[in-house]
């Protein structure tokens, strides 16, 4: 393994949130930006070939080791933390912000044509949703948007690697 | 007419809809009105029959369906307009694909491999809060099993064997019941009595599972792990 591989390998062992390209320029401020990103793609793609355990997320912004999904019941046993489950109805008021943010609660009320106050709270207290300013209307309503821990949490990039509200409509038929 | 009705959980009303639109495989831009309401309506009268907590969002929907219903059964409406007339079903239909088009992507989501639920990465320390309950559960025999080993593997490590006084099950179940009727309550630490002894620890341990077959105390514990509290069956 090339030198600089190792060491993002090293840095990415113990970093404990995905380590952005910049993180690791900042860190290793020697190394070019475009060489830190192959040499990420070469790990990612090693522990590929590899089938271990784990395996290299690029996820929120960042890479990340994370073990590999067919695992998932022992090391639940492991942690013995309750997972990390979300109701439907959670869920789906994490859908709609998701797609409509940035979106007030009575947007969010009208397309699932229920209360969604409970299901906001929960999510903004789990971090997946934040409050991202206040509507300039009567009443001031707050405005919702998804946070990176969102991203973190559903393993995407970014929001685009979501489906398009058109694609969803298109797979219902 | 009866029809089986057969309850699941629904999100809402919409999600209500929706199940008895595809149960009927119906097309959801041609809603037949009188057949959804009805059952509609029917899924409401369970839901009130099994004490249900109804929200109110579902009796603004099937005021909204009866209100369609009505609009359609009025007659000639659409030979006076002059342009075309909006079907009363149109704002509902596109209620029910908008609110279709986020099921499905609420499904999607669940079906992304989920952190701390299928894929795991390194834990930040410090970031599980375990939540304070303060209720009283009663133990069972593994319970009390598991606070004898406590007690024991904690004294083996302090504590030399003394060879003690010899006493019964019978004796020391009679005195835990005069402690026990004299003091209300005791934990199964304070039963067990002054450090020392691992006898005496095995001679309450065994003392109480008896009481506790014979019916003759109750055994509370507030928290796995908490404290494990023993009162008597009868007050005194």
């Amino acid at each position: 393994m090339e030198g600089i591989a190792a060491l993002i390998e090293a840095l990415l062992l113990v970093a404990e949130a995905p380590l952005p390209v910049e993180r690791i320029g900042e860190v290793v401020p020697d190394a070019a930006k475009t060489n830190i990103l192959r040499a990420l793609r070469e790990l990612a793609a090693d522990y590929e070939r590899r089938q271990g355990g784990f395996f290299l997320e690029e996820v929120a912004g960042g890479f990340q080791f994370r073990t590999r999904p067919q695992f998932a019941p022992w090391i639940r046993q492991l942690r013995k933390g309750r997972p990390h489950a979300l109701s439907r109805a959670a869920m789906e008021t994490l859908a709609v912000v998701a797609y409509r943010q940035p979106v007030v609660k009575a947007d969010i009320d009208a397309i699932r044509g229920v209360d969604a106050g409970g299901t906001l709270k929960s999510l903004l207290e789990k971090k997946l949703v934040r409050i991202v300013g206040r509507k300039d209307i009567p009443g001031k309503p707050m405005i919702y948007g998804t946070t990176r821990k969102f991203l973190e949490v559903f393993a995407l990039k970014d929001l685009s690697e979501l489906p398009t509200l058109r694609e969803l409509e298109e797979m219902q038929q | 007419m009866a029809y089986e009705v057969k309850l699941d959980i629904f999100e809402g009303p919409l999600d209500l809809l929706l199940h008895l639109i595809k149960k009927n495989e119906i097309d959801i831009t041609d809603i037949p009105i009188s057949l959804i309401t009805e059952q509609y309506l029917a899924y409401l009268e369970v839901m009130k029959s099994l004490n249900l907590d109804l929200a109110g969002e579902y009796l603004v929907l099937a005021a909204t369906l009866v209100h369609i219903k009505s609009k359609l059964l009025l007659p000639g409406e659409e030979e006076q307009g002059e342009g075309e007339e909006e079907d009363p079903r149109a704002e509902l239909v596109r209620q029910l694909l908008d609110y279709q088009v986020f099921k499905e992507a609420a499904a999607r989501l669940d079906d992304r491999p989920l952190l701390d639920r299928d894929v795991f990465a390194r834990r930040i320390p410090g970031e599980d809060v375990p939540d304070e309950e303060e209720e009283m559960a009663e133990v069972g025999v593994f319970e009390l099993i598991d606070a004898f080993r406590r007690l024991v593997s904690g004294r083996e490590r302090h504590y030399l064997e003394i060879n003690g006084e010899r006493m019964s099950i019978a004796e020391t179940m009679s005195e835990i019941m005069e402690r026990l009727l004299g003091a209300g309550h005791l934990s199964f630490d304070e039963l067990c009595g002054t450090p020392g002894e691992k006898r005496a620890v095995v001679r309450a341990f065994l003392a109480v599972l008896e009481l506790v077959k014979q019916r003759m105390v109750k055994v509370y514990q507030v928290r796995p792990f908490g404290a494990i509290r023993i009162f008597p069956a009868v007050e005194a």
